[in-house]
């Protein structure tokens, strides 16, 4: 198995998921596993990634691949593949990963699992664990040709600092016109301020559930009332209701808190990825279906407006006497 | 400006996947993507920002996907495309993307929008394969999108705060669930609906081989299904104005309080 691992990179660091791919796939018996790291002067991430399990490493360097966008990276990959032999292309999830494996799989007519929680082989076939229908139902998936492409869901593997130094090869790029069509203008990285909700042993997130941003201040008293902070899921964020700083999800913070009190939040898989660890899960959903009863250990069905203001004058007469 | 919105049918309420053949039941009732109505909303206000145009809806489903099409029609989309063929049944990505950009192609619109996610796959990676096929810009998790002399400009989140992207039209874009807030379909819009244009297109009217679509076209299988990870209990009550009372004990019993 000669396989590929796409080592995502900010800021001089590789991304720790994609090192947690690295590591799950250095740990394979038959293991040929080589890294790729691609952008603008990054022969420098060459001892982490070494560091981690990647014996080789593909650097793609090129003024032209600073931005982080997907479709230069496709015309890197595909070409990779088919120059090097790869079989199997695996990736950690990200805004930029998806992009690139879902690219890659056209560009290659590659069968492409996503979502994977792992992968094992089984009867001398690779194996991809899928949770599916809000993880109600694991499926095992596979391939049925050559190069397999995997991408993980957020934080499946843990990355292992085992030692050891990745053989740096240079590789050339040739890009697509359409590829280097898009362009990226402008970056903000919001810096986030207040106390991390990482350390927060209580967390009282809201969704869109509230119905508009003036209606936070109810998350906001209970989350006091309890000694802990506020998160907020991504489409209240997007919208402007409440700061990206604490956003709960995929590409907001992974919280794992004593206790996770979820109001208005549908408990979408992204969101899910963030806040799975929590030890306990309360979830104030109107509509009884809503996929965040499937992992809250109680559900309330019922109108945050109701539930949430009336919870916090408990709390706040429990702590009084 | 010519816009087509990829939308999807999917099953209502919770889905089932069928230990027979493997494949998600969509015998059920169904009903339109509630992420692709936000693509939809964005496609009817860039449509509207520019004064003239069409809004293009293109499918690939079951035939029942029809009254999906007709909701998203009902909001405003001028007329629909669905590809529908039992050969198609069954088509991963590769399949899936290969006949979906085939559909496009035909359309050659400027802007093509996708929604966040497909509510049963939960994959959100088809725009990029097709923007491959296609050989198109694309930019995904649109919260916003503006356009102006030829070109979009998109602002996006990723894991690190925000991006702006520009991309030349034609272009892909895949719209978040925050971008706007759609549109209820009017008692005129719902009735005018009917009289719209519904096209079916089979596999061979696009030109695509047998062997590119369905599980042939597939590159990927399912081997079986199992059980979730064994979870502790859970509880779940309904308020009937004792709810936080309810809460509040569960925290005391679990010391939280
Ligand atoms: C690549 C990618 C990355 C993403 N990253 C993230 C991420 O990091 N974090 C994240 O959160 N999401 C993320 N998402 C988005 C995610 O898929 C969901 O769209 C989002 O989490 C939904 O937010 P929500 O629960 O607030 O809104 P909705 O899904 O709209 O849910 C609102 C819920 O509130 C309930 N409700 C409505 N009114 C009331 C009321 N009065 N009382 C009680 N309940 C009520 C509704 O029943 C519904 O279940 C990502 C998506 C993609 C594709
Ligand atoms: N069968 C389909 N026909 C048309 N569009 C689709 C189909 N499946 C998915 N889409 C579009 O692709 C988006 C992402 O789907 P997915 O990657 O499957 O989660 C959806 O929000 C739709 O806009």
């Amino acid at each position: 198995m000669s396989t590929l691992v796409f080592l995502e990179h900010h800021g001089h660091e590789l991304l720790k998921g994609s090192l947690g791919v690295l590591s799950k796939a250095a740990a394979f018996a038959d293991a040929d596993v080589a890294g790729v790291v691609i952008g603008s002067k990054v022969r420098a991430l060459a001892d982490q990634a070494g560091k981690f399990g990647a014996p080789k490493l593909y650097v793609a360097d090129d003024a032209r691949l600073e931005a982080p966008l997907p479709q230069p990276r496709v015309d890197v990959l595909a070409q990779l593949v088919r120059d090097k032999g790869i079989d199997t292309v695996l990736f950690g999830n990200s805004v930029l990963a998806a992009d690139v494996a879902a690219g890659l799989a056209a560009r290659l007519d590659a069968g492409l699992n996503w979502d994977l929680a792992d992968l094992v082989q089984q009867d001398g076939k690779l194996v991809g664990k899928r949770p599916a229908l809000q993880d109600s139902v694991y499926v095992d998936v596979g391939w049925k040709s050559e190069p397999r492409i995997a991408l993980f869901r957020s934080g499946s593997f843990d990355p292992v600092a085992a030692g050891g130094s990745a053989q740096v090869e240079d590789v050339a790029v040739a890009l697509e016109d359409f590829s280097t069509s898009a362009r990226m203008v402008d970056q903000a990285h919001e810096e986030s301020e207040g106390p991390s909700i990482e350390d927060a042993p209580v967390i009282v997130a809201g969704g869109r559930g509230l119905g508009g941003p003036e209606n936070f201040t109810l998350v906001e008293e209970l989350a006091k009332a309890l000694g802990g902070a506020v998160g907020a899921t991504r489409a209240v964020v997007d919208a402007g209701w409440y700061p990206y700083s604490t956003q709960v999800g995929q590409t907001g913070k992974t919280v794992s808190p004593k206790l996770y009190i979820a109001c208005g939040i549908s408990g979408a898989i992204q969101h899910k990825v963030g806040m799975q660890s929590s030890g306990v899960i309360v979830a104030i959903n109107k509509d009884t279906n809503a996929p965040i009863f499937e992992f809250s250990d109680l559900g309330v069905v019922g109108d945050v407006h109701e539930v949430v203001p009336r919870l916090t004058e408990l709390v706040r007469a429990r702590k009084a006497s | 400006m010519k816009i087509a919105v990829c939308v999807k049918q999917v099953p209502e309420g919770n889905s089932r996947i069928d230990p027979e053949t493997k494949r998600l039941d969509r015998s059920g009732e169904g009903a339109l993507n509630a992420f692709d109505a936000n693509a939809v909303e964005e496609a009817l206000r860039l449509k509207d920002a520019t004064g003239e145009g069409e809004v293009v809806l293109v499918s690939m489903g079951p035939p029942k996907a029809q009254d999906a099409l007709r909701k998203a029609l009902a909001m405003g989309a001028d007329r629909a495309v669905l590809v529908t063929d039992e050969a198609a049944a069954g088509s991963d990505l590769v399949a899936t993307s290969y006949t979906l950009a085939k559909a496009l192609e035909r359309e050659g619109a400027d802007v093509i929008l996708f929604g966040q996610q497909a509510g049963d796959s939960d994959g959100a990676v088809l725009w990029a394969a097709v923007a491959d096929r296609l050989r198109l810009p694309v930019v995904s998790q649109a919260a916003e999108i503006t356009q102006a002399d030829g070109k979009l400009t998109v602002k996006r989140q990723t894991e690190f705060g925000y991006d702006v992207i520009e991309a030349p039209l034609p272009a892909v874009v895949a719209v978040s669930d925050a971008i706007n807030e759609p549109r209820y379909p009017s008692l005129k819009g719902i009735m005018g609906a009917k009289s719209k244009a519904q096209a079916t297109l089979s596999l061979s009217d696009l030109g695509v081989e047998g062997d590119r679509a369905g599980e042939q076209g597939s590159r990927t299988e399912v081997y079986g299904l199992n059980d979730p990870p064994a979870r502790s209990e859970s509880k779940k009550i309904e308020d009937n104005g004792n709810a936080a009372q309810a809460i509040l004990d569960f925290l005391a019993e679990k010391r939280l309080v």
